[in-house]
């Protein structure tokens, strides 16, 4: 009995020294090397891909962000700016409840199913609301232009892309409320819009901020 | 060119990368079991482990070996995440509670990699990147490990050895698994994933105010969270967020990383039994399986059914659109078929088919290519079963690769091929019948169901992916799925050493004109059937009452 006993503590001594040396391969040296790679490699995106505007920070490349008016006195939630392109709703997304000093985004789809009547009913107001927001004077938009990814939230809730349909569908709106020319909005979407990679990786897509980012230049200059 | 053409060629572009890449690997990995010789920093780790490389181990040992590694794994990651309150760099998050780290404990340590807490509000760096990821390189090893050990006793002969445990881990770490991760990590952080040892990153917005995100070491741990079929997400999003997975070319790179391995396995296998085409017939089972699952999602996705996606006019709910539905139907099918369960989109918002599709994938064993190590003994296992099946229609004692297929191996394998099924049917029933852990849905009727039944058969056959509308971190959940995982991974794994032990004991017998030949087409054929009867079989009405009565509403 305590013959087994010293062996199995003998043995569990083993495994814990087995593990600790393969944490200081695996859990120290790998990743210090490769942080140090990506840092003097890839400076810019291994830090977040971020995008500057007039010498600020306006975020990242790669996250999306709300494009939302200042919240007015005594609003739930606070209206889209429509001087801006907008990306896709993000009802996915989560505030933090643990580590409560950081205002932390979380991640995070809506997990709701396809027969789920609380996303029937979103899907039904969004599009009710791009179509009435979307609509001009001269243009009106019928609900079958309205694209998949206008009315629906993506798995991160962090989507930085939306379809280029959603991107043109927006460019009279845009035009009209910033007073352009409809023709120069279509221009700045097509000049942003990415195509698949190599020609069949993904889907097309425009970037949000990017565009944004184009946009409030082109205002500048005028 | 459009969306569903799109989704074809990038299958065809994977399945041409993976056929190129898994012959050299596969080929790679049978030298590095089979080596006589050590590295100087693989001498140096014996030494510290204060065990010999080079005692051949029977199976008994081997299997405390692996044991003992684990339960030093839970021990320490539980430690670990109870302590994290007060370790240095944790960014001042919070320890981990008991039932909770108990969970990811064990959830890391089986290679399940099921989170019930968000990554990013829950986890700081040491845990993460010391602890996590650790787990996330060795728990793939000690998979290849047992693999490696069954394919021996095929090919031994008489002495019943396996080869030595450590020796195989520390191989299957420092010479596969590092060196993969390493240039997998640079292409990663090349496509935009981040990788620094930052606190929490304060950031403007383009319209005013500021957004807060995690640094950390992300890419590193991607890397290896993919190549070792872990899962384990940075962030709660896993690979839908940007930061994990940045572009459509990054996606497919990560679906190939699962990927590559657990095919390139049964090249190994070949090699390691002295006849290729041996591996071949493997592979082409699990080849078959994982093109005709791909197949069918597409089709779900691309056909959208469903009130809200129809209304919507597609399935872009939980969907990126730089992977749009094509490149996610990819990634969730290869994450359910190997027992991955990292995810680009995320499964409870797919089609009630869709959702199906990644249900079976989980309920067919995780082996079409399955987890690394995990994918191959499983396969191998059913086709002891298959070459079973044949031998009692022909009325002959079956063999595979020689050795003889009696009574002992076939309760082995029987056993084994029972236990995910008894695991997830049993607390299924159980969660159904008791008043409060069916609180946790979010989604009711079907649905609902589904979201359970989906946790224990992720769980039990370590794939670590959710139906995330249920909410699994309650006491009820993340102890009976803690138990789950832990027999999911190694009661399993005890009758598959069990098994390798009895095969290396036989002395081969020579191939006859009534041997079954293992190494043509017809037994890849007859080993798909096996597969999906069985699987089929013992799941059908699991199935009937959550995805299909969804689907076919």
């Amino acid at each position: 009995m305590t013959n087994s006993l010293t062996n199995t503590a003998r043995l569990l001594g083993a495994g814990l020294r087995a593990l600790l040396v393969l944490t200081l391969v695996t859990g120290v040296l790998y990743p210090l090397v490769i942080t140090g790679i990506a840092q003097g490699l890839f400076n810019h995106k291994a830090n977040g891909s971020d995008i500057t505007a007039d010498g600020k920070v306006v975020g990242s490349s790669l996250i999306g962000q709300p494009y939302n008016l200042p919240p007015g006195k005594g609003e739930e939630t606070p209206a889209p700016d429509l001087t801006w392109f907008q990306g896709r709703p993000q009802n996915g997304l989560g505030t933090n409840s643990v580590n409560t000093q950081y205002k932390l985004i979380l991640s995070g789809a809506t997990n709701r199913s396809g027969d789920n009547e609380e996303l029937v009913q979103w899907v039904k107001d969004a599009k009710a609301a791009v179509v009435k927001v979307n609509s001009t004077a001269g243009h009106t938009i019928d609900p079958s232009e309205v694209p998949a990814d206008a009315v629906t939230s993506s798995g991160s809730g962090l989507d930085p892309d939306i379809s280029p349909q959603y991107a043109h569908l927006q460019v009279h709106r845009i035009a009209e409320r910033n007073g352009l020319p409809v023709a120069e909005v279509q221009s700045l979407v097509d000049e942003h819009t990415e195509g698949r990679t190599l020609g069949f990786m993904g889907e097309p897509r425009v970037n949000v901020l990017e565009l944004n980012t184009a946009l409030k230049a082109l205002l500048a200059k005028r | 060119m459009g969306p569903v053409t799109a989704g074809v060629l990038q299958l065809l572009a994977l399945t041409g990368a993976l056929a190129l890449v898994h012959i050299p690997l596969g080929t790679y990995m049978a030298r590095v079991y089979s080596s006589q010789r050590h590295l100087r920093v693989e001498r140096w780790i014996y030494k510290g482990i204060g065990a010999d490389p080079d005692t051949e181990m029977r199976w008994p040992a081997y299997l405390r070996g692996v044991l003992v590694f684990s339960l030093a794994g839970v021990l320490l990651l539980y430690a670990l995440q109870r302590l994290q309150g007060v370790l240095p760099g944790s960014l001042g998050f919070a320890s981990i509670d008991p039932d909770q780290a108990f969970n990811t404990a064990v959830s890391f340590v089986t290679n399940t990699n099921w989170q019930s807490y968000y990554g990013e509000q829950a986890m700081g760096h040491v845990v993460q990147t010391a602890g996590l990821a650790v787990q996330n390189f060795v728990s793939a090893a000690v998979g290849m490990a047992v693999a490696v050990a069954l394919v021996r006793g095929f090919a031994g002969s008489r002495s019943g050895e396996l080869g030595n445990f450590w020796a195989d881990l520390v191989r299957g770490v420092v010479r596969i698994l590092v060196p993969l991760a390493f240039v997998a990590a640079i292409v990663l952080v090349a496509c935009g994933v981040i990788q620094n040892f930052s606190g929490v990153h304060t950031v403007g917005q383009f319209t005013g105010g500021s957004q807060e995100w995690n640094g950390g070491a992300v890419a590193s741990q991607e890397a290896i969270k993919e190549l070792g079929t872990n899962g384990g997400g940075y962030f709660n999003a896993n690979s839908a967020h940007p930061f994990e997975n940045p572009t459509p070319f990054s996606n497919l790179f990560e679906i190939f990383l699962i990927l590559v391995i657990p095919f390139a396995l049964t090249r190994t296998f070949g090699v390691m039994v002295g006849s290729v085409r041996q591996g071949y017939a493997i592979l082409a089972a699990m080849g078959t399986i994982w093109l005709g699952f791909v197949s069918l999602m597409m089709w779900a996705e691309f056909s959208h059914q469903g009130p809200a996606f129809e209304l919507a006019n597609g399935a872009m709910e939980g969907k990126e659109v730089r992977f749009g539905i094509g490149g996610s139907s990819l990634f969730a099918v290869s994450t359910t078929l190997t027992s991955t369960g990292a995810v680009d989109s995320f499964h409870s918002s797919f089609t009630g088919l869709g959702g199906g599709i990644t249900l079976l994938g989980m309920m067919l064993g995780e082996i079409a290519p399955g987890g690394v190590g995990s994918g191959l003994y499983g396969m191998l296992v059913m086709a002891v079963i298959a070459v079973f099946i044949a031998g009692l229609m022909v009325g002959r004692t079956p063999e595979y690769l020689g050795k003889k297929i009696g009574t002992r191996e076939i309760k082995q394998a029987a056993l084994y091929i029972l236990v995910t099924p008894a695991l997830v049917l049993v607390l299924t029933a159980a969660a159904m019948a008791l008043p409060t852990p069916g609180h946790s849905m979010t989604n009711s009727g079907a649905h609902g169901f589904s979201e359970i039944l989906y946790a224990y058969t992720s769980a039990s056959n370590n794939n670590g992916s959710a139906f995330a509308s249920l909410n699994a971190d309650t006491q009820w959940f993340n102890t009976t799925l803690g138990i789950a995982m832990l027999l999911g991974r190694f009661v399993p794994m005890i009758f598959v050493l069990a098994l390798a032990g009895s095969l290396a004991r036989q002395t081969p017998v020579p191939v006859t004109a009534g041997t079954l030949r293992t190494g043509k087409p017809l037994f890849a054929g007859l080993l798909v059937g096996a597969v999906l009867i069985i699987t089929g079989l013992t799941y059908f009405p699991a199935l009937a009452l959550g995805p299909l009565a969804e689907g076919l509403a």
